[in-house]
């Protein structure tokens, strides 16, 4: 984050009050689903409502893990989360250097396709997905939902702005005189330019992967499910008890939430950055 | 957005230049091939999995849109022509879903939009722990859908949730958050509210960092007071990102789809009981997955394509219109 420029004014006591009620809004939902998830699914049947914390976490966290397959849908998820956003990184680092510092024939018409491409929804293409996916009989097999999600338009343009300026041409034109071929260059020179950007771009995609919702919905079933798709699960009525439920949803938030808390700085700042270049 | 026209020049003085040995011929040949393809091959991945799992898809839903298919045998396709457009032209439920997706997409978006603007503006002031005001505001971001919603359920419930019960204390009757009309939109609007507000604070957060701070000055220096300099610069100058959030917010609730389905409860494909909070996404599902009309479902789907293609002609119109205005 850059230094308070001159003409910033100070926030005032109402900037603060106005900004620690919008945080406690943002913050609740959570806060509140670990209450829930401690208590029993009694108490929550009861007015009003609990406000503090009960002793039953612990044994609710349990039934969610076991009952409502948690364990095996966090597993599940940080494989595939874990995938797309080694998969997009590397992908969109390669193919966002090509766009930032190489020439090549449609580079331009490329570009425009790859920027049209971001603002079409991966909902409008569940049938025919659905179709392939049954027909080559891998229904509930991650690789179902990996490899629709493997790269990102984003991702590219992403990487493409920041390469355009991060990376020095004389850099590469150095190598060229040394005689280094291009995967050398992207080897040496281009991924060690680009890990602050890649981490970000990676940081990104396992947040959007982990939360990826629509087309696991409709091509896992409960019997190998994401965390989105056990907590569907939970939300249509598989496990009466609200308190699991809450503890589901508590279990399938908390790693991104730790994740949040330990890299948030980078995530806001990667978050802006893409948003000024876009 | 321009695309910069930065590139290595050094295709012509590689390795094979004056001074050195000469190298052997193959691979000076090797060298410009390199030189040449590898860019392909740097861009392939991407547009290979793009073809694959985004152009082809999208194309061949709009190809089975025209055919009957089942989802007990995907398999077969039978030629039925524009009969599946017909059908969804003829059906209330249809409309009502693009109704609804309409009015929720607005409840959801515009106060979205209004609040993130105005705690930009906030965060924009020299802070104490701004970076912890950051990060809290995007927190929601980082809660799925289904975590938000499952929690929502609970906090919207009638009978013991919490917010009629804070509502009660006000003197105002329990609210049927569930299956009231225009409630339950307001309340899948607000777990979209709730997620989104502060991602879009950063985004304008960004573009007011990114205003020259001698506008402000010289606004100050004539005696403009904050509130003016915020209508009469950082508005005006947010206003290509103002555009980008509209757009970007209108696919997305054109998209809505985990929400509602999920504040739905058991029968959620229907949204609500009397289909008050049936989007385009949820009923796309239900002629799919619960009727097996994939053929229907892939009508429903390309409906909702050229209803983005004319959101983004509006856009491009618009932001001609920005640019004029200049």
């Amino acid at each position: 984050m850059r230094p308070a420029a001159g003409r910033q004014l100070r926030a005032g006591p109402v900037a603060y009050a106005v900004l620690a009620l919008f945080t406690a809004g943002s913050l609740f939902p959570l806060v509140w689903t670990a209450v829930a998830a401690s208590r029993d699914n009694a108490r929550l049947a009861r007015t009003p409502p609990p406000l503090w914390f009960g002793d039953r976490l612990l044994e609710n966290l349990g039934t969610a893990w076991s009952d409502a397959n948690m364990g095996l849908a966090l597993l599940n998820t940080t494989f595939v989360a874990g995938t797309v956003a080694l998969g997009t990184v590397l992908f969109c680092t390669i193919a966002g250097f090509a766009f930032a510092k190489l020439r090549f024939r449609l580079k331009n018409v490329l570009l425009s396709l790859t920027v049209g491409t971001m603002m079409v929804p991966p909902q409008l293409s569940v049938v025919p997905l659905f179709m392939v996916v049954a027909g080559l009989g891998w229904t509930d097999r991650l690789q179902t939902v990996v490899l629709p999600t493997l790269v990102s338009a984003f991702g590219v343009f992403f990487m493409r702005q920041y390469l355009v300026e991060a990376l020095p041409t004389e850099l590469i034109e150095a190598a060229r005189v040394d005689g280094a071929s291009s995967w050398r260059v992207v080897w040496h020179i281009v991924f060690p330019v680009a890990r602050p950007a890649m981490a970000v771009l990676g940081m990104l995609s396992f947040v959007q992967a982990w939360n990826d919702f629509f087309w696991p919905v409709i091509a896992l079933t409960q019997e190998n499910p994401t965390v989105q798709v056990a907590l569907t699960g939970l939300g249509r009525g598989y496990v009466p008890d609200q308190a699991v439920v809450m503890a589901g949803a508590l279990l399938g938030t908390l790693p991104l939430l730790l994740a949040f808390a330990l890299f948030g700085r980078q995530i806001v700042g990667g978050i802006m950055r893409g948003a000024v270049k876009g | 957005m321009t695309a910069t026209t930065t590139v290595v020049e050094g295709a012509e003085a590689g390795p094979a230049g004056r001074d050195r040995d000469r190298p052997a011929p193959w691979r000076s040949r090797l060298y410009r091939w390199d030189l040449r393809y590898s860019p392909y091959a740097f861009v392939a991945p991407f547009f290979a999995f793009f073809a694959a799992f985004g152009l082809f898809p999208l194309l061949y839903t709009g190809w089975a849109s025209l055919h009957r298919v089942e989802l007990t045998a995907p398999d077969r396709m039978v030629w039925v022509g524009p009969h599946n457009y017909l059908r969804l032209l003829d059906n209330d439920f249809f409309w009502n879903a693009l109704r609804n997706t309409f009015t929720i997409g607005v409840l959801s978006t515009v106060p979205q939009l209004l609040m993130a603007l105005g705690l930009a503006h906030l965060l924009h002031y020299r802070l104490r722990a701004a970076t912890f005001w950051r990060v809290a505001l995007l927190t929601p971001y980082a809660t799925s859908v289904a975590a938000a919603t499952l929690v929502f359920v609970l906090l919207y419930g009638r009978d013991y949730g919490m917010v009629n019960w804070a509502l009660g204390a006000l003197g105002v009757g329990p609210v049927d958050w569930q299956s009231g009309t225009w409630s339950s939109r307001f309340a899948v609007s607000s777990i979209v509210i709730w997620r989104w507000t502060g991602y879009n604070a950063l985004i304008y957060l960004a573009a007011m960092q990114a205003v020259p701070d001698e506008l402000y000055e010289s606004a100050a220096l004539d005696g403009a007071s904050r509130a003016r300099q915020f209508l009469h610069i950082t508005v005006p100058a947010l206003r290509p990102t103002i555009l980008f959030t509209v757009v970007v917010s209108t696919i997305g609730a054109t998209q809505l789809f985990g929400e509602p389905l999920l504040f739905g409860g058991a029968g959620g494909q229907k949204g609500g009981a009397s289909h008050q909070f049936q989007t385009l996404g949820l009923y796309l599902y239900e002629q799919g997955w619960f009727y097996y009309h994939l053929g229907r479902a892939s009508a429903v789907a390309w409906s909702m394509f050229l209803l983005l293609l004319l959101v983004g002609a509006v856009n491009v119109l618009i932001a001609r219109g920005l640019r004029k205005d200049r």
